[in-house]
């Protein structure tokens, strides 16, 4: 393996990444194998296999991104966990550490939503200024890199046994599209890393290496081509710019809180959708007095974090959901667009178990007494799914600069979002289906679980196709800023009803070709 | 029974008071123990009375009815420091007057867990409850000891996993 590449402060000629998840850390070494020069940021540490604990708490302390940030709006999780309104992971890898392995592509027409559903009342639909057909050959792409199953001649994982109980649950509910799913997790050895083990701990970091994340693939194959440089404990504070309106590099604090300065030809903003509106607000000045790329006012609106909730229930006998992989298995009939069931778009089903400790934590937060109680006494007769569905984007579901700072002295975020009844529709129809779902298989007691702090986080930096209703346009470059990206989860126009890291990557991808073409061009 | 329930003489406050004592004993200065002596906490901060009430305040929160004793006092056992002691006298204090005006002598002797769980609810919105409450979230259920007694099974890396263990071992469906 070819040493790490180590780039001078002062040197302009690099691309500057904020954020090594699955967007940055896709986008970092996509550049790198173009022959991009590239010095990734990333605020936390690094974590491999190796280090991974089966241990839900101890991982939480691990990875999980704790630093501050505040909640407002009528959401529960902003009663519930005020002070942690995302469950994300701050290290090299970002949330692609975390994730379940879930790959979906978008249903052709939520490409389209606005045109598809037309106008709803105080949702801020647009369409995507991109679409299925475009996006296609870059799915294809990231299909491989991800090694997903059940596509590309890639088998299936088996179905553990909560998967078992779910769909014989859908089927006798007459669901036709039910099965293990889409999963970048390995079936069979693929790329370099071997099949799933059924540890169950998928949340917790894969420890065999048989789910995709960005920590073990791309971050190191990127760093072999020596274009690549990571910087971990590098937490980006500002992006710089001159009297032209161009970005010209990045102030961080590096490892030992000191702060840096770093040139670059051209910025891309990957944390997450919480802290990359952060970045850009906290990056005003007086040329740009409202933040960075932000003339329309549009960053930071429009947050989203799909319509989710869970189902569990318990049984006469054992399942032992905690058995084998987190996210075992779909149910994709309600995934359609039918607003003859209240509402439109659509949503997924997908099972997921939580190991005792995270259940006491979410089952039912803020619960006690025997009602709670004797729920979890019934753990190993439980199985569980998970619903994810596409929420409303509203304007005022927002990131905002808080009045609370980080360790640093940097404005943190405030995460302010409420449901719209679209969303609370949604959820209630699907808490209805999961619930007969269990009950055809005989459930004793179905548990309508409320939202965990959230996993997607979408939609803060929208692409637009015109500048006043977005932040970023159909390559995800900034509409006021020519050499200045995002290339995360927060370009997202709307939300669909898939889990997005699939189209976080296809997106990434795609931008790493154009930035290199751009490039080449001397267009940026 | 109005009349009765005024006086603080119910039924049931009348059989508590004999029922309250059995269960634990304070055993000797600075410590409570069960009365079988299969555990025993020390006190050093706080009072037997505070600690013995604490251990039924959680007991009463997240009720599980195979699990002993002294996985929740390992659970409380954080609050016997200096730091915590006005904090726990003030809300152990404030636990016992709410229990005076549901008619009994103290918390501890509500001999029935319905009884307890209405002074209980009388008080979930303090901090002092919500502190207690939410520090056993962890407190109780990360105890790797109790994960047995609910079936779970914990880590599973270092045995392979599960795929030749039973991930789908499933019979019943
Ligand atoms: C438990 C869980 C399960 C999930 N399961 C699925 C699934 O099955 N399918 C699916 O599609 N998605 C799933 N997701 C969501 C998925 O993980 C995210 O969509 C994806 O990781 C987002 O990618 P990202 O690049 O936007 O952000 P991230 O992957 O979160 O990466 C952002 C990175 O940026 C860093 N960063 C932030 N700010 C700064 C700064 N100022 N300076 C330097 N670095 C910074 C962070 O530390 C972090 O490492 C799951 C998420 C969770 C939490
Ligand atoms: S179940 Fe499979 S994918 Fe999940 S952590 Fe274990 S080996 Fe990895």
């Amino acid at each position: 393996m070819a040493k790490a590449a180590k780039f001078e402060l002062t040197d302009d000629s690099v691309v500057v990444i904020v954020g090594t998840g699955a967007g940055g850390g896709v986008l970092a070494n996509e550049l790198a194998q173009k022959g991009v020069k590239v010095v990734a940021l990333e605020a936390g540490g690094r974590y491999l296999p190796e280090d991974y604990v089966n241990d839900e708490w101890e991982s939480f302390g691990q990875l999980a991104w704790v630093d501050p940030r505040t909640t407002s709006g009528d959401w529960r999780v902003a009663k519930d966990f005020s002070g942690l309104p995302a469950w994300i992971v701050k290290a090299v890898g970002g949330t692609s550490i975390h994730w379940a392995g879930a790959s979906l592509r978008f249903q052709d027409h939520e490409w389209k939503a606005l045109s598809t559903y037309g106008p709803v009342e105080g949702a801020s639909l647009l369409d995507w200024p991109i679409d299925a057909a475009e996006m296609a050959p870059w799915y294809d792409k990231a299909e491989a890199k991800l090694g997903v199953t059940g596509v590309g001649g890639r088998a299936r994982l088996p179905g553990n046994n909560n998967y078992k109980v779910f769909e014989k649950g859908a089927l006798a509910l007459g669901y036709k599209d039910v099965h293990t799913g889409n999963m970048a997790i390995n079936s069979a050895d693929y790329d370099d890393r071997m099949a799933c083990q059924q540890t169950g701990f998928c949340f917790q970091g894969c420890k065999w290496g048989a789910k995709w994340s960005s920590a073990y693939t791309d971050i190191p194959r990127g760093e072999a081509t020596g274009n690549l440089e990571v910087r971990d404990h590098a937490h980006v504070a500002r992006i710089l710019h001159d009297d032209s309106g161009k970005v010209t590099g990045v102030e961080y604090f590096d490892k030992d809180g000191n702060l840096q300065m770093q040139k670059a030809r051209v910025v891309a903003v990957a944390g997450n959708s919480f802290e990359s509106p952060r970045l850009l607000l906290n990056s005003h000045s007086s040329m740009f007095p409202d933040g960075l790329a932000n003339s329309s006012g549009q960053v930071g609106r429009n947050y989203m974090r799909h319509t989710t909730g869970s189902v569990y229930a318990t049984f006469e006998q054992p399942v032992k959901m905690w058995r084998g992989t987190t996210m075992a298995g779909i149910i994709r009939d309600e995934a359609r667009h039918d607003p003859s069931r209240g509402f439109v778009g659509g949503y997924e089903l997908e099972t997921l178990s939580l190991g005792l400790p995270f259940m006491a934590a979410f089952l039912d937060p803020g619960g006690w007494g025997r009602e709670f109680t004797t729920a979890l006494d019934s753990y190993a007769n439980m199985a569980g799914m998970w619903i994810v569905g596409e929420d409303m984007p509203q304007a005022d579901n927002r990131v905002t600069l808080s009045n609370t700072e980080d360790k640093f002295g940097l404005k943190v975020a405030n995460v302010n979002f409420s449901d719209h009844p679209n969303d609370v529709a949604m959820r209630n129809h699907a808490y209805k289906q999961g619930q007969a779902i269990y009950k055809a298989v005989g459930a004793t007691r179905t548990l309508p679980t409320p939202p965990y702090p959230s996993t997607h986080n979408l939609g803060t930096n929208r692409m637009s196709e015109r500048p006043e209703d977005g932040v970023v346009d159909r390559n995800g470059r900034a509409h006021d800023v020519p050499n200045l990206f995002v290339s995360d989860g927060s370009q997202f126009t709307t939300g669909a009803a898939e889990n997005p890291t699939l189209t976080i990557v296809a997106l990434a991808i795609r931008q790493a070709d154009h930035i290199a073409k751009e490039m080449a061009a001397g267009n940026v | 029974m109005t009349r009765l329930n005024k006086q603080g003489l119910t039924r049931r406050a009348l059989l508590s008071r004999a029922v309250a004592a059995g269960a634990l004993a304070v055993a000797g200065p600075g410590f409570i123990a069960a009365t079988d002596a299969a555990w025993a906490v020390e006190v050093t901060a706080i009072s037997e009375h505070e600690m013995a009430t604490l251990l039924q305040m959680a007991r009463d929160i997240y009720p599980h009815d195979r699990v002993g004793d002294r996985f929740y006092a390992v659970a409380i056992k954080s609050y016997d420091v200096t730091e915590q002691k006005e904090m726990v006298a003030e809300g152990i204090a404030a636990l016992d007057e709410a229990a005076k005006k549901a008619g009994f002598d103290n918390y501890l002797a509500a001999g029935w867990e319905d009884d307890r769980v209405a002074i209980l609810r009388s008080i979930q919105d303090t901090p002092f409850f919500q502190t207690v409450r939410g520090g056993l979230v962890t407190g109780l259920y990360n105890q790797k000891d109790i994960w047995p007694i609910f079936g779970y099974e914990g880590e599973s890396f270092s045995q392979g996993g599960y795929i030749d263990r039973g991930f789908d071992d499933i019979d019943w469906l």
